[in-house]
């Protein structure tokens, strides 16, 4: 068969079906990676696990596409965009990772068979299986505490994926190598911009204070592990989060005194809420703008 | 097996055709690179009369990955190649330093900074890096040193935006990674 334009070339790829509804849909993640699980794994606990890492990446930009149009300055919106694309591609990954083991949750009862694995798991999960942390679902606030939020978020996920790069799991570690350079440049933008606004005007120091102070209470839970998580950790598979936490504290505690801000009593640890699928209104809320297009239109096309 | 009658030019149907075949191909969003060039080509190899292709992404979430990939399977369909598999790799991942000579200069006379070296990394965690990222790019237009950052992302995942103060252009350049 060939092709005359690449806009056939994709169609035929895609099985004729034409249906790009949800942007990238044409190009599977994992083609051709060997998504052998290996021996002593349990591919339930791996794809729970990936579905937590995902949601976190997938559920964070999320929220950080929220700024598009509405940034103070067009390249801080560009940023916000390029940051939410990175943590895409990331949940993309380990979504497709999760599928590739068989963790679909119930999905599949709701999307179509062209649905590829990872977009039935992002479209067509309800709020209650998701897995994501209440760190990462909380409404954006304004860009003082945006920038706060991801600044805490993305320290934690670095700290993870760069223990994940030894995972036992060879598509985890290297889903998690590829984003380490990613979200080290995205950490230190969002320190940077915490160091601007704290040590900025009265104002700013004022509202990243109140950031601060609105984002710290969501610390609570995102030491704790989840039994998956402390089975697999014990497997060689996945980490332990109570193990970045003193690198986590180490690299706030820099960023907060260099910025004159101050840095609130870290809450004592809960078990996991988000993680184990308890959610506020906020993950409803959101899942509703993330899934709105693809539920009504589940075979629209572009 | 025996291979069609081919398409155009090309008579040479093992690995060193399709290697020079998709070798032309070039990135949908910096077409003055060939994916080669890009350091995103990593492979490409003949099994039982299939082509086999090896892509790794630049970034995780690049969005012109499933484009370049329909992109070789035309480029190497039109040149007679019945069956192509092309297959993504994600380790080792990608990086700038993957950017051949070839490809900096390309991107030089296309008015794109080429990326200078990748930061090395020291064992231990991650550093924080407080200050804004050292550019030392010239600029493509004037061949000033003397040049600011502007922004730290750009319009494709893979770019910054900087301004030369010699001659007032704004450019992009490829950011290390």
């Amino acid at each position: 068969m060939h092709e005359e334009t690449v806009y056939d070339a994709l169609d035929a790829a895609h099985g004729g079906e034409g249906q790009w509804a949800f942007g990238t849909g044409f190009d599977e993640p994992l083609a051709g990676v060997d998504t052998t699980v290996p021996e002593g794994i349990d591919p339930a606990d791996l794809g729970a696990y990936c579905l937590m890492l995902g949601d976190d990446a997938l559920v964070l930009a999320q929220r950080l596409t929220g700024w598009i149009t509405d940034a103070p300055e067009l390249e801080d919106e560009v940023a916000f965009g390029n940051i939410a694309l990175d943590l895409l591609g990331q949940a993309r990954l380990l979504l497709a990772r999760a599928g590739s083991v068989g963790v679909l949750g119930r999905s599949r009862e709701r999307a179509t068979a062209s649905i590829p694995d990872e977009d039935a798991l992002a479209y067509f999960r309800n709020a209650d299986e998701f897995c994501s942390t209440g760190l990462v679902e909380a409404p954006n606030g304004d860009f003082g505490q945006t920038m706060v939020r991801l600044l805490v978020a993305v320290t934690i996920r670095l700290a993870v994926l760069d223990r994940l790069r030894g995972s036992r799991d060879p598509v985890l570690a290297a889903i998690a190598a590829k984003g380490v350079p990613e979200l080290a440049y995205t950490r230190d933008h969002a320190a940077r911009w915490v160091l601007r606004l704290g040590d900025g005007t009265a104002e700013s120091h004022r509202r990243a204070q109140a950031g601060v102070d609105a984002v710290w209470p969501l610390l609570a839970d995102v030491f704790t592990a989840t039994d998956v998580e402390a089975r697999l950790t014990t497997a060689g598979v996945a980490v332990d989060p109570a193990g970045v936490r003193e690198e986590v504290r180490s690299v706030l505690t820099r960023v907060l005194d260099q910025a004159t801000l101050q840095l609130p009593a870290w809450p004592a640890d809960e078990p996991p809420r988000g993680r184990v699928g308890q959610h506020g209104p906020e993950r409803t809320e959101l899942l509703g703008t993330l899934q709105g297009l693809a539920r009504q239109h589940p075979a629209a096309t572009w | 097996m025996t291979p069609p009658a081919p398409r155009g030019q090309n008579r040479d149907f093992g690995p060193s055709g399709a290697r020079a075949v998709a070798g032309t191909v070039t990135d949908p969003e910096l077409p003055v690179l060939t994916l080669a060039d890009l350091g995103v080509l990593r492979d490409v190899r003949v099994e039982g009369g299939t082509v086999v292709v090896e892509i790794t992404p630049t970034y995780a979430g690049c969005p012109a990955m499933g484009v370049m990939r329909a992109d070789l399977v035309h480029a190497l369909h039109r040149a007679g190649f019945e069956r192509v598999d092309v297959r993504t790799v994600l380790s080792p991942a990608w990086t700038t330093d993957w950017i051949t000579p070839a490809g900096r200069a390309a991107l030089a006379a296309a008015g794109i900074a080429p990326p200078g070296a990748a930061p090395v990394r020291a064992a231990g965690p991650v550093p924080l890096q407080l200050t804004p990222p050292r550019r030392t790019a010239s600029c493509p237009v004037c061949g000033s040193g003397d040049t600011e950052l502007t922004s730290e992302f750009g319009p494709t995942a893979c770019k910054a935006l900087l301004r030369c103060r010699g001659c007032g252009e704004p450019f992009e350049m490829i950011k290390e990674i």
